[in-house]
C-alpha cells in the first residue's frame, strides 16, 4: 500500500540537471579524446604529463573532499558546540534534532563562527562527517523560523551529498587548469633544453594541450556553477518541503541577500572560497546581474524566490 | 536515497511507520512490573504544521474528531499547543488506565495526517508515564524510524540518563527499541509529561 503523498518532484529542475551533468560528462569525453589525439600524433612525453596531471588532480579533489570539514571551519572560524554551551548552541541544537528526526536523517555534528556576516554551510564528505555551521550574525538577525528554513536547506545539501557531487563535477576543471599550467611552464622552459629536432614539436603539442585545456576549463567551469545552481534551487526545495513552511525561507533569503549587499567588499574577499557551500554567496550582487548570473555559485534571488512559491502551491493545494 | 537520487539532488520525503505504536500497552505492563512506571493517561501526538489553509483544515477536522470520541467517554478535550521550535502537540487526556484508548486517538490523528498527505511532517509521538516518586518519564516514538525511546526530564533541563538506561533494559525486548542513542533527542517542556 502506497501512502499518498502531495510531494511530487520538479521535473523541470530534474531535466535541466540531467542536462548539465550530460553536458559535462560529454566535455569529459571530448577532452579525453582530444589528449589522446595529441598525444598519439607525436610522442608518450605528454602522455606522461597528462597522467602526472591526472594523479595530482585526483589528489586534490580527494584530499579536499576528506578535510572538506576541517579546512571550511577553520576558514570561516567556526567552532564546534555541544548543547550546553550556551543558549544559542542550545536553540540550534533543538532545531537540529528536530529536523533530524524530522528527515529520519543522522545529526550532523553542529558549530558556529563568530562573525557578524550572516551565512551558513554544510560541508563534509558524507552523512557521518557533516558538519553544519551558523554564523551568529546570521542568528542574531533570523527569527527561529526563519533560521530553521536556512539549516534545513544546508541539510539537504547534506541529504543531496553535494559535497562529493560538487568535488566529482570539479575534477575535470581541476586537471584541465593543472594541464594548462604545465603546458605553459613546459612551454617556456622545455624549448631550451636542446633535445635535437623534438624541440619544435615538443613546442606544438604543449601549444595544442594548452589550447585544448583553456576551452576545457571554460567550458567546464560554466557548467559547473551551472550545476551548483540548480543544486541550491534544490536544496531550498527539500528544505521548504521539509519544515512546510517556504515562506520563512524567503523571508530568510531577503533578509540575508539584502544584508549581504550592504556589508563592503573587502571583507567579503577572505570569504570567498568557501562560497560553493554557503547559503547565500558572500559577494556584492550586481544590479545588471545578466553577464554575472552565469558566473555566479547561486541563482539569483528572484529566481529562488519564484521557485519556493511553486514549492508553496504544491503544499497547499486540497487533498485530492 | 538511491544513486539517481543523489545524483539529481532529489528527496523523498520520509512517510512514517503507525503499527509499532499498538505495541504500547502490552510493554506498559511490563514496565509497571519491572520499573514501577505507570501510564499517566495522557499522551501527545507532535507534528510540523504546513502553512496554508489544506493543512490547517485537517487538524481542525482531527481535533474535532477526537473531542467527539473524548466527550462521549467524558473525558478531558484535545488541547493544540505550539512549541518555542513551530511545531504542534495535539494532547489528549484519558484515565490512567485507559492507554488503549489513548493509543487509539493517537493513532487517529497519524493516520487522518497520513490519509491527507501530511505523513511525512510526523515527528513522534509521547506517551508519559509516573512513578511513585513522581518521577516523570515519556516514551516517544519516532514516527520516521518507528522505534521507542525514553526521555526521562530533570529539573533545569538535565535528563536522567541511568533511568532511560534502566527503562530500555525493562522493555527493551518488548519494543523495538531505538539503538543509536544519539537519536534519542531531548523534548523539553513537552506538553503532558
Amino acid at each position: 500500500m502506497a501512502a499518498r503523498t502531495r510531494y511530487a518532484p520538479d521535473r523541470g529542475l530534474t531535466v535541466r540537471m540531467t542536462a548539465t551533468m550530460f553536458l559535462l560528462g560529454l566535455v569529459f569525453v571530448a577532452f579525453v579524446a582530444a589528449i589522446i589525439g595529441i598525444g598519439a600524433a607525436y610522442h608518450a612525453s605528454s602522455a606522461a604529463i597528462v597522467l602526472f596531471a591526472v594523479v595530482l588532480g585526483g589528489g586534490f579533489a580527494i584530499g579536499s573532499l576528506f578535510y572538506s570539514d576541517k579546512i571550511a571551519l577553520r576558514t570561516a572560524g567556526g567552532r564546534e558546540v555541544s548543547p550546553n554551551d550556551g543558549p544559542m548552541a542550545h536553540d540550534l541544537h533543538g532545531t537540529v534534532d528536530r529536523l533530524c528526526a524530522l528527515a529520519d536523517m543522522k545529526k550532523p555534528r553542529v558549530a558556529i563562527a563568530n562573525t557578524d556576516l550572516p551565512n551558513a554551510f554544510a560541508t563534509g564528505r558524507n552523512a557521518d562527517h557533516a558538519v553544519l555551521c551558523v554564523t551568529t550574525g546570521l542568528i542574531r538577525r533570523l527569527t527561529p523560523e526563519e533560521l530553521e528554513g536556512v539549516i534545513a536547506h544546508e541539510m539537504s545539501h547534506v541529504a543531496h551529498k553535494d559535497v562529493q557531487v560538487m568535488t566529482a563535477a570539479s575534477f575535470l576543471a581541476i586537471i584541465a587548469a593543472l594541464l594548462i599550467r604545465i603546458a605553459f611552464y613546459g612551454e617556456l622552459f622545455g624549448g631550451g633544453r636542446g633535445r635535437g629536432g623534438n624541440n619544435q614539436n615538443t613546442g606544438i603539442i604543449m601549444l595544442a594541450l594548452m589550447a585544448v585545456s583553456i576551452v576545457v576549463y571554460a567550458v567546464s567551469f560554466l557548467l559547473i556553477r551551472m550545476l551548483s545552481r540548480y543544486r541550491e534551487l534544490a536544496a531550498d526545495r527539500s528544505g521548504a518541503l521539509l519544515t512546510g513552511k517556504p515562506s520563512a525561507l524567503k523571508s530568510a533569503l531577503i533578509r540575508v541577500s539584502t544584508d549581504m549587499a550592504r556589508i563592503p567588499t573587502q571583507d567579503l574577499r577572505a570569504a570567498q572560497p568557501l562560497n560553493a557551500f554557503f547559503f547565500a554567496p558572500a559577494m556584492k550582487l550586481n544590479a545588471k546581474a545578466s553577464l554575472s548570473t552565469i558566473f555566479s555559485t547561486h541563482p539569483s534571488l528572484e529566481r529562488r524566490l519564484a521557485e519556493l512559491d511553486k514549492v508553496q502551491q504544491q503544499l497547499g493545494r486540497t487533498a485530492g | 536515497m538511491g544513486f539517481l537520487d543523489t545524483l539529481l539532488g532529489r528527496t523523498k520525503p520520509v512517510q512514517p511507520k503507525l503499527d509499532d505504536l499498538f505495541a504500547l500497552p502490552s510493554a506498559a505492563i511490563t514496565l509497571d512490573a519491572g520499573a514501577g512506571f505507570k501510564p499517566t493517561g495522557s499522551g501527545s501526538v507532535c507534528f510540523r504544521p504546513v502553512e496554508g489553509r489544506s493543512f490547517s483544515d485537517v487538524q481542525k477536522d482531527v481535533q474535532e474528531l477526537l473531542d467527539v470520541s473524548s466527550g462521549k467517554e467524558g473525558g478531558l478535550p484535545v488541547e493544540v499547543t505550539t512549541d518555542s521550535y513551530g511545531f504542534n502537540w495535539l494532547v489528549s487526556s484519558h484515565m490512567s488506565d485507559e492507554l488503549e484508548a489513548l493509543v487509539t486517538d493517537l493513532h487517529a490523528v497519524n493516520s487522518s495526517l497520513v490519509d491527507n498527505g501530511f505523513g511525512p511532517q510526523l515527528l513522534c509521538t509521547l506517551v508519559a508515564f509516573r512513578d511513585d516518586q513522581e518521577r516523570r518519564l515519556g516514551l516517544i516514538y519516532l514516527y520516521k524510524r518507528g522505534t521507542f525511546y525514553p526521555f526521562a526530564p530533570l529539573s533545569g533541563e538535565r535528563r536522567d540518563n541511568a533511568l532511560e538506561l534502566q527503562v530500555k533494559g525493562v522493555i527493551g525486548s518488548d519494543l523495538k527499541f531505538e539503538q543509536d542513542l544519539s537519536r534519542w533527542f531531548p523534548v523539553w517542556g513537552a506538553p503532558g509529561l
